[in-house]
């Protein structure tokens, strides 16, 4: 594992009577990046997160944070990086900036120092015209924002995220996400989980668990290289619903799904180009449809390693390597 | 044949605040209907109404043409699964659908039968003896889901059932309302999500407590006129940067390692022209639900 490595677990090991959450988990995260953690509900995604922050020991294994081991020195961890739960807290019925003062005092920030770094905070998350507003007024969005601000104001050079934009709807969304590459780009570690996989993709590094491993670990790009060989084709036109059914029954076909107006189909690519797909759409009575090639998204990454052949089968699709 | 679900000019005010400003829909048997729009659209408000959890001010919630807020038969044929839903914390997921089971009357050979059933689908069969209050907050949902679909009710409230539920389960709670919809149950769907409205048969697009827009996603779509462009190439960083002081580019968004921008109409060549000493390309793509929603948002709060 690099030096530069802040995070960084080795075997990390958590269970629960006979139930075992999390197993033999080892990874490096970098310091500034942007590191996203997937997985199915239930994968033990969380459980980590509560280990590396020092919430819960683990049983096996070990993990730094910071340069704190998480087992013996849990303290040093707390004091060293911010959390957004899954349900944050925030007090409903304070204005923004008190809630502000009353997290910043709980990490010990008093005084000058604290109204100050108050005031970097409300900038940073775009809600300095909202500072006197009562928080309970204020939409779901924009207390995503709050939230986080209040995770940050002691300065961590870690946060964990854990689901931050769960029931947020794309506009908010994409101001958060901002929000976290501004953090990231001021050199802040940010460890996320999030079910949204189109905002996974800004991610540097993604893990993927599955039933409490590890099971993969890389950029985005080279997840979709490894994990979905197939060619990805989007198609428009008029009249695809029917020539759909016909394509979905050739060989090398494997998934012909609706898509907008449009559709997606994955094919293997030593069978099926463009032009061949344009071909049999027109034969099956598609009229003059346009075919473009497109990459695979992180929903069909995550579709291929955690979904295996269950969600193929959901689907209509049958893809997995 | 009535409509399973009707709101008619349903308004509603909670002080200040208009929650619902006559909003009305319909939704058939056999139909999956999708309510999409910002935080504070009515979406929550308008399935209340519908449940009969809520007085109007004016206008008219009606579930079969009956009042929601009657008992009896129309209580049985209503299944809702609300955003804040309880279930019981100290009982196992098991105890917790066995619990409903006997609320809905299930004979109990059909009720471990589609017990079974919702659990596979929810991947929720290895924690089976866990308790309700071990749960993550997307399993907790999932269970919450499951147990509004054990009675099987002819008519089904869902408000935001997918919200922190993971990719595949999503898929197959999808697959599964699509089952149920084809055997004629009525749904009503709240999402946030823009790619489950386009697997909705209708959606509509609420904002400040009525309708912007309704339709069959297709038919939206194959009316919106604004074009779609994806950049291939280039580091992001640096395009965001260009495009954010063009004021023809509507919006930008990742697709895939790409980036998606929308486009006021015509300003095709003033920004591929801007992006050229980047060594970076336009390329048109199909519009999907999300261009199709901000810019309907974006021409509202202009």
């Amino acid at each position: 594992m690099s030096a530069q490595s802040t995070i960084e677990a080795v075997g990390l090991t958590r269970r629960f009577g006979e139930f075992t959450a999390v197993d033999g988990v080892t990874f490096g995260v970098e310091r500034g990046e942007i590191f996203g953690y997937l997985g199915a509900n239930g994968a033990g995604k969380s459980t980590t997160i509560r280990m590396l922050i020092g919430l819960l020991a683990p049983t096996s294994g070990s993990a730094t944070v910071a340069g704190h081991d998480v087992a013996s020195d849990p303290e040093a961890v707390k004091r060293s990086i911010g959390y957004m739960s899954q349900k944050f807290s925030l007090y409903l019925d304070l204005p923004v900036f008190e809630n502000l003062r009353f997290f910043g005092g709980a990490y010990g920030l008093w005084g000058r120092e604290l109204e100050s770094r108050i005031g970097e905070v409300l900038e940073l998350t775009g809600l300095s015209e909202h500072r006197r507003a009562l928080t309970g007024t204020l939409p779901g969005g924009i207390r995503q924002r709050l939230a986080l601000g209040s995770a940050v104001l002691h300065r961590p050079s870690i946060v964990f995220l854990d689901e931050p934009t769960a029931g947020v709807d794309p506009v908010a969304r994409r101001s958060f996400w901002r929000l976290i590459r501004d953090l990231s780009t001021g050199g802040t570690t940010v460890f996320v989980t999030t079910h949204y996989l189109d905002e996974a993709e800004y991610c540097r590094r993604i893990g993927l668990m599955v039933d409490g491993r590890l099971v993969a670990l890389d950029t985005p790009s080279a997840l979709k290289r490894a994990w979905v060989p197939d060619r990805v084709l989007v198609v428009r036109g008029r009249g695809l619903a029917r020539a759909a059914e016909a394509l979905r029954r050739r060989p090398g076909v494997h998934a012909v799904e609706p898509f907008g107006a449009g559709l997606h189909v994955r094919a293997d690519p030593a069978l099926w180009n463009r032009a061949a797909v344009q071909e049999a759409l027109a034969a099956a009575g598609a009229e003059s449809p346009t075919v473009d090639e497109t990459e695979p998204s992180l929903e069909d990454v995550f579709l291929a390693v955690v979904g295996g052949s269950a969600a193929a089968g959901a689907s209509g699709a049958g893809a997995a390597p | 044949m009535p409509p399973a679900l009707r709101a008619a000019g349903m308004e509603k005010r909670f002080g200040a605040v208009e929650a619902l400003a006559g909003l009305s829909f319909q939704v058939e048997a056999g139909e999956l209907y999708g309510l999409v729009g910002p935080d504070a659209a009515g979406k929550t408000t308008a399935i209340r109404a519908l449940a009969g959890l809520l007085d109007l001010d004016g206008g008219e919630a009606r579930v079969l043409e009956m009042d929601p807020r009657g008992g009896g038969e129309v209580r049985e044929a209503l299944g809702l699964l609300p955003q804040q839903y309880s279930l019981y914390r100290d009982l196992s997921v098991w105890e917790n659908l066995q619990f409903f089971a006997r609320l809905y009357v299930l004979p109990r050979e059909l009720f471990r039968q589609r017990a079974e059933r919702l659990l596979a689908i929810t991947r929720l069969e290895r924690f089976v003896d866990r308790r309700a209050d071990a749960l993550s907050g997307g399993m907790y949902k999932k269970l919450a889901l499951a147990a509004a679909l054990l009675h099987q009710p002819k008519v089904l409230l869902l408000d935001e059932p997918t919200n922190g539920v993971d990719p595949v389960s999503r898929r197959e709670l999808w697959a599964l309302l699509h089952e149920f919809v084809q055997g004629g149950m009525a749904v009503l769907i709240s999402t946030p999500y823009m790619d489950e409205a386009e697997r909705c048969d209708r959606v509509g697009l609420a904002y400040r407590g009525r309708l912007l827009l309704e339709g069959a996603p297709g038919d939206l779509l194959a009316s919106f006129d604004e074009e779609a462009f994806e950049i291939a190439d280039g580091d992001r960083e640096r395009l965001e940067g260009a495009l954010a002081g063009i004021a023809e580019v509507r919006a930008v968004s990742p697709a895939g390692s790409r980036l998606r921008v929308d486009l006021a109409p015509g300003a095709r060549e003033r920004v591929a022209s801007a992006l050229a000493p980047l060594g970076a390309e336009l390329r048109p793509v199909a519009p999907n639900f999300e261009d199709l929603f901000l810019s309907r948002l974006r021409a509202e709060t202009r």
